[in-house]
C-alpha cells in the first residue's frame, strides 16, 4: 500500500513538475524564439514629425540710397545703412555690377537697394530691377508706407512665395487643383533626386547624305558644365553623349508648299518620342532619372523641317520638350550645301545655337524657370553660367522644402507600415538610418527657420538619403502572410500531443485531491 | 562674356505663353501622368501551361506596339516555351491556332525568367526593395506621375495565385504591396488585370486609392482556355486574354477608346465565365480614362519658346585618344603565363609499379594475405 502511495505521489510530483517546466520555462522560451526581431524606433519623434510646421525665414537687407529718406524718417526706419549709389551710371546693369564689389551676400539672403523716385537709373515703367546676384534695385515714392508691401513683392519673386512652397509640399499636401500653371510646372520639372543623368544624342537618319560632326565635349565644357557646377549643392550630374544612325522620327512630316518646307504640327509631336526612346539606352548601373536631349538632323529628302505650334506659326527655336523626359531640337542643314554637292556632305553643327536651346530646356526641366515676373519688374540678363544667384536660391528653397516633405512622408509611412505589419524584421541598421533621418530632418527644419539655406539644403539631402535607404532596404520584405488558421494548423500537431498527457494528469491530480478532501470531510462527520 | 535671354516674341510673349500653358494644362489635367510602366507576369511553368506564356506575351506585344518602350516594361516569364524541347516550332509562341500570330517575335526582352519569377521577386519589384546590385532593366522606377499596368496570369484560386507550382501569393499580400506603393507615391494610377480562375478574389482586398482592377472570372468560376492547336498539342491562349488581344489590336496610339469599352470585353457568351471589374477606388470616371492612358505611352509635349543666346567660343578640350592599342598590351591584361606542367611518369608505369609492389609483398609475407585484399 505504501509503495503505491509513494509511486502515486512520485507520479503526481512528476506531472506537476513537467507542467511547471512547460509553463514557466517552455512557453516564454517559445514566445521569445518565435518573435521577430524589431529594433527600437523613435516613434514619438516620428509622430511629432507628422505634425511638422515649417517656418522659412530669409534675411533681407534694405539699403537706402542718399536722398530717399529724410533725416526724421531715418530715425524711424530700423535699418540704418545709407550709402551713396552710383546714380549716374548709365544702366542698371552697371550699377548692379558696381554694387557687387560692396558685399557678398550668403545664399538665401537678399539685399534691396532703395533709390529715390527722381533717379533716372531705371527706365520709365520699371520700378524694380532684379540683378544677377542677390540684389534688387527698388524705386519708391516718397511715402515709406509703401515700402513693406513692395519689398514683400520683391521677396516673392526672388526667394519664395506661398504658391511655390505649396507646390513643393505637394507630397504631403494633396494639391487642390487651384492654379493650373503651378500644376503644369510641378509636372514638368523632375522631382528632387540626389543625382541626374544627362544624355545628349545626335540622331542622323541619313548618313549617306550627311556626315555630321559635333564638338559635344567642348560644347558641354563651355556651356553646360558651368551651370551644373553652380547646381552642385543640389545634385550630382553625370553627362554622356551618343550618336545614333538611321534613327527616324515616328511621324511622317507633311509638305507645306506655301513655305516650301516640311512641317510637324504640334499634335503629332507627342508620337515622336516613343519610337526613338526604345533606341536611346541608359546607364544600367544607376537608378537616377535621365534627361535626354536629342538633336535631330532631318534627312535630305525631308529638309527643311519646321515645327509648327497650335496656331500654325513656325517655332523659332525649332524645338520642343516633354515634361520629366527631355527635349528634342530639329537642326536643318539644307542651307549648308547647294544642289550640286557631292554626297555625303560634311556638316559641322553650330553648337552655340544648339546649346542655347538645350540650356533653356534644361533650366525648365530642372525647375529653374517659373512664370514671367509681375509688371513693373525688369530682370537682369543672365550671367555667364545661365543661372542667376537668386534663381539658384529660389530653386534651393523649393528643393529643401520638397526634400523635407518627402523625407517626412517616407519616415512616417515607414513607421506606420512597420506598426501595421507585425511580421517585418527591423534590423539595427534600419533603426539607425531612421534615427539619423529624424535627426537630420529636425536640423533641417531648424536651419530653415534660422534662414541658413545652405545648411538646410545639406541636412535635407542627408535626411532624404537616410530615409530612402531605410524605406527601400531589401530586408524589409514582410514574411509571407500567415492567416490565423494556418498558424493553428502548424502549432497544433507540435503542442497537442505533448499537452494532452500533461493536462490529463493534472486533471487526475485535481480530481484525486478533491476526492481525498471529500473523504476527509466524510471522516470528520 | 555676355549672355542674354531672348524671348521669341518680345512684348506679347507673356500673352503667348499663358494660353499655351492653359492648353497644355488642360491636357495635363485629363490624366495627370507623364510616363507609363507595365509589369507583366506569367506565373506558371511546364509545357502544358503554354497558354499562360502566350497570354503574357500577347499583352507585352500590344503594350510595345502602343508605345511603351522596353526600358519601362518589366516582363516576368516563369518558363521558356519558345525554346522548350517539346515545341515543334522553336523560337515561336503562337497565340492563334493555325499559327497566325507569333507573339514571341525577335524583339522580346524578358527581365525575370525561369526560377527568378517568385513571389518574393514580384513583391520586391513592386515595392522597390531590390538589392543595390539589381540592374536598371529589372527595376520598376516609377514616380508619382506614372501610370502602371499590372497583368498577372496563371493558376489561381479563391484569394491566391500560384507561383511556379510551389508557392502562392495571397490577395492580402497584394493589397499590402499596393498600399506600400501608394505610401511611397510610386504610381499615379494603377490598372490591374488578372486572368486566372476565380480572379475576382484577388482584387477584393484592395484599399489604396487610384486602383482599377479587371478579372477574367468571378469567385467560384473557372477561367477557360480558348482553343487547342493540334500541331503544337496544347491550348494556345485563355479566352479572356484572347478577346482582350483582339480588342487591343484595334487600338492605335491616337485612339480615344475609353475604359467602359474594356469592361465589355469578353461577355459571358464568349468567355463562359463572367469577367468582373472594380472601379470604386478610382478617382476619375472610367468613361474619361483612355485605353492609351495605361496600355500606351502618349507623351505630353510643350513647345520650347525661349532660348538662351550664347556667345562664348567653344573651349578646346584636349583630345584623349580612346584606342585600345594605347592601353595595356593584351598579354598584360590577360596575364597569361605559360602553365607549369608537372612532369608525370607514364600511366602504364604506375600500374606496373603497383603490381610489382603487391607481388613482392605477397611473396615476402605469404599468399594468405591475398584473400584480405580481394
Amino acid at each position: 500500500m505504501a509503495t503505491t502511495e509513494v509511486e502515486r505521489r512520485r507520479g503526481q510530483l512528476a506531472a506537476l513538475s513537467i507542467a511547471a517546466v512547460v509553463i514557466i520555462v517552455g512557453v516564454p522560451l517559445w514566445w521569445r524564439t518565435t518573435e521577430t526581431y524589431r529594433a527600437w524606433l523613435p516613434v514619438n519623434q516620428i509622430n511629432e514629425l507628422a505634425n511638422l510646421q515649417l517656418q522659412l525665414s530669409a534675411d533681407v537687407e534694405v539699403v537706402f540710397a542718399r536722398g530717399t529718406v529724410t533725416p526724421e524718417q531715418q530715425k524711424k526706419v530700423p535699418t540704418q545703412v545709407v550709402i551713396s549709389l552710383c546714380l549716374f551710371c548709365s544702366s542698371p546693369l552697371e550699377a548692379d555690377l558696381s554694387l557687387h564689389t560692396l558685399s557678398e551676400s550668403p545664399c538665401g539672403s537678399l539685399v534691396v537697394y532703395v533709390i529715390p523716385e527722381s533717379s533716372t537709373l531705371l527706365p520709365e515703367d520699371v520700378d524694380v530691377y532684379i540683378g544677377q546676384r542677390r540684389t534688387a534695385l527698388l524705386r519708391i515714392e516718397q511715402l515709406l508706407a509703401h515700402l513693406e508691401p513692395r519689398i514683400k513683392q520683391v521677396l516673392q519673386v526672388m526667394s519664395f512665395s506661398h504658391t511655390d512652397i505649396t507646390a513643393a509640399l505637394s507630397d504631403r499636401v494633396r494639391l487642390s487643383p487651384g492654379n493650373k500653371e503651378s500644376i503644369a510646372d510641378s509636372m514638368r520639372a523632375f522631382k528632387s533626386s540626389p543625382g541626374y543623368e544627362i544624355t545628349f544624342s545626335l540622331l542622323n537618319p541619313d548618313p549617306k547624305s550627311h556626315r555630321v560632326h559635333w564638338d559635344i565635349e567642348g560644347a558641354v565644357q563651355t556651356y553646360i558644365q558651368p551651370l551644373l557646377t553652380k547646381l552642385a549643392p543640389l545634385a550630382n550630374f553625370s553627362i554622356d553623349s551618343q550618336t545614333l544612325y538611321y534613327a527616324m522620327l515616328g511621324v511622317n512630316p507633311r509638305y507645306d508648299s506655301s513655305r516650301s518646307a516640311y512641317t510637324l504640327n504640334s499634335d503629332s509631336l507627342a508620337h515622336v518620342i516613343n519610337p526613338v526612346e526604345a533606341r536611346l539606352g541608359s546607364n544600367a548601373a544607376s537608378s537616377n532619372p535621365v534627361l535626354n536631349f536629342l538633336l535631330y538632323v532631318p534627312d535630305a529628302h525631308h529638309s527643311p523641317l519646321h515645327i509648327h505650334d497650335h496656331k500654325k506659326q513656325e517655332v523659332l527655336s525649332n524645338a520642343f520638350h516633354s515634361p520629366r523626359w527631355g527635349g528634342i531640337m530639329v537642326y536643318n542643314v539644307n542651307g549648308f550645301y547647294g544642289p550640286e554637292a557631292v554626297f555625303p556632305v560634311d556638316i559641322n553643327i553650330n553648337m552655340a545655337k544648339v546649346m542655347g536651346v538645350f540650356l533653356a530646356q534644361l533650366r525648365l526641366l530642372l525647375g529653374v524657370q517659373s512664370s514671367a515676373p509681375p509688371p513693373g519688374f525688369l530682370v537682369a540678363p543672365c550671367s555667364s553660367t545661365g543661372l542667376a544667384d537668386w534663381e539658384l536660391d529660389r530653386l534651393m528653397w523649393s528643393r529643401t522644402v520638397e526634400n523635407v516633405a518627402t523625407a517626412t512622408t517616407t519616415i512616417t509611412s515607414l513607421a506606420q507600415l512597420l506598426d501595421q505589419i507585425g511580421n517585418i524584421v527591423i534590423n539595427d541598421n534600419i533603426a539607425q538610418q531612421v534615427s539619423s533621418a529624424v535627426t537630420s530632418l529636425q536640423l533641417a527644419v531648424a536651419e530653415l527657420e534660422a534662414g541658413n539655406l545652405g545648411f538646410a539644403l545639406q541636412y535635407s539631402k542627408e535626411a532624404i538619403l537616410a530615409s530612402e535607404r531605410a524605406f527601400f532596404d531589401p530586408s524589409l520584405l514582410h514574411l509571407l502572410y500567415f492567416p490565423d488558421d494556418q498558424k493553428f494548423a502548424i502549432y497544433i500537431p507540435l503542442f497537442l500531443p505533448m499537452c494532452v498527457p500533461i493536462l490529463l494528469s493534472l486533471l487526475k491530480i485535481v480530481s484525486e485531491a478533491r476526492q481525498k478532501r471529500r473523504e476527509r470531510q466524510a471522516k470528520k462527520d | 562674356v555676355h549672355l542674354t535671354i531672348s524671348q521669341s516674341r518680345a512684348a506679347s510673349s507673356a500673352n503667348h505663353i499663358q494660353p499655351l500653358l492653359v492648353d497644355n494644362a488642360g491636357q495635363f489635367f485629363s490624366s495627370g501622368h507623364t510616363n507609363n510602366w507595365a509589369v507583366l507576369v506569367c506565373t506558371s511553368r511546364f509545357w502544358f501551361n503554354y497558354r499562360h506564356v502566350a497570354n503574357t506575351l500577347s499583352v507585352y506585344r500590344s503594350v510595345k506596339r502602343l508605345g511603351i518602350p522596353d526600358s519601362h516594361i518589366v516582363l516576368m516569364l516563369a518558363d521558356d516555351m519558345a525554346c522548350n524541347h517539346r515545341n515543334p516550332k522553336p523560337a515561336t509562341v503562337f497565340s492563334h491556332k493555325n499559327m497566325e500570330l507569333n507573339v514571341y517575335g525577335d524583339d522580346v526582352e524578358v527581365d525575370y525568367r525561369g526560377y527568378e519569377v517568385t513571389v518574393e521577386n514580384f513583391l520586391r519589384v513592386l515595392t522597390g526593395r531590390l538589392p543595390p546590385s539589381t540592374p536598371r532593366s529589372k527595376r520598376l522606377l516609377s514616380d508619382d506621375r506614372s501610370n502602371i499596368l499590372i497583368y498577372l496570369t496563371g493558376h489561381g484560386g479563391n484569394g491566391f495565385l500560384k507561383f511556379q507550382d510551389s508557392e502562392e501569393i495571397s490577395n492580402v499580400e497584394l493589397a499590402d504591396a499596393f498600399e506600400q506603393m501608394w505610401q511611397k507615391r510610386r504610381y499615379n494610377e494603377l490598372l490591374f488585370i488578372i486572368d486566372t480562375c476565380q480572379g475576382a478574389s484577388m482584387y477584393e482586398r484592395f484599399y489604396s486609392p487610384n486602383l482599377m482592377a479587371l478579372a477574367s472570372s468571378q469567385v467560384g468560376e473557372d477561367s477557360l482556355s480558348h482553343q487547342p492547336d493540334l500541331a503544337i498539342g496544347v491550348h494556345l491562349m485563355d479566352r479572356y486574354t484572347f478577346y482582350l488581344l483582339e480588342f487591343l489590336e484595334d487600338i492605335h496610339p491616337a485612339s480615344k477608346t475609353n475604359m467602359n469599352d474594356l469592361f465589355k470585353v469578353c461577355p459571358k457568351s464568349q468567355c463562359v465565365s463572367t469577367p468582373g471589374h472594380r472601379t470604386d477606388l478610382f478617382l476619375r470616371d472610367p468613361g474619361s480614362v483612355l485605353i492609351t492612358d495605361f496600355f500606351g505611352s502618349v507623351r505630353k509635349v510643350e513647345i520650347t519658346m525661349e532660348t538662351i543666346n550664347l556667345t562664348d567660343p567653344i573651349k578646346q578640350v584636349e583630345q584623349r585618344k580612346y584606342s585600345y592599342v594605347d592601353q595595356l598590351p593584351v598579354s598584360e591584361i590577360i596575364h597569361q603565363k605559360p602553365k607549369q606542367k608537372d612532369w608525370h611518369p607514364p600511366d602504364g608505369f604506375i600500374l606496373g609499379l603497383w603490381t610489382l609492389i603487391l607481388l613482392v609483398f605477397f611473396k615476402l609475407y605469404g599468399m594468405k594475405h591475398l584473400k584480405h585484399i580481394f
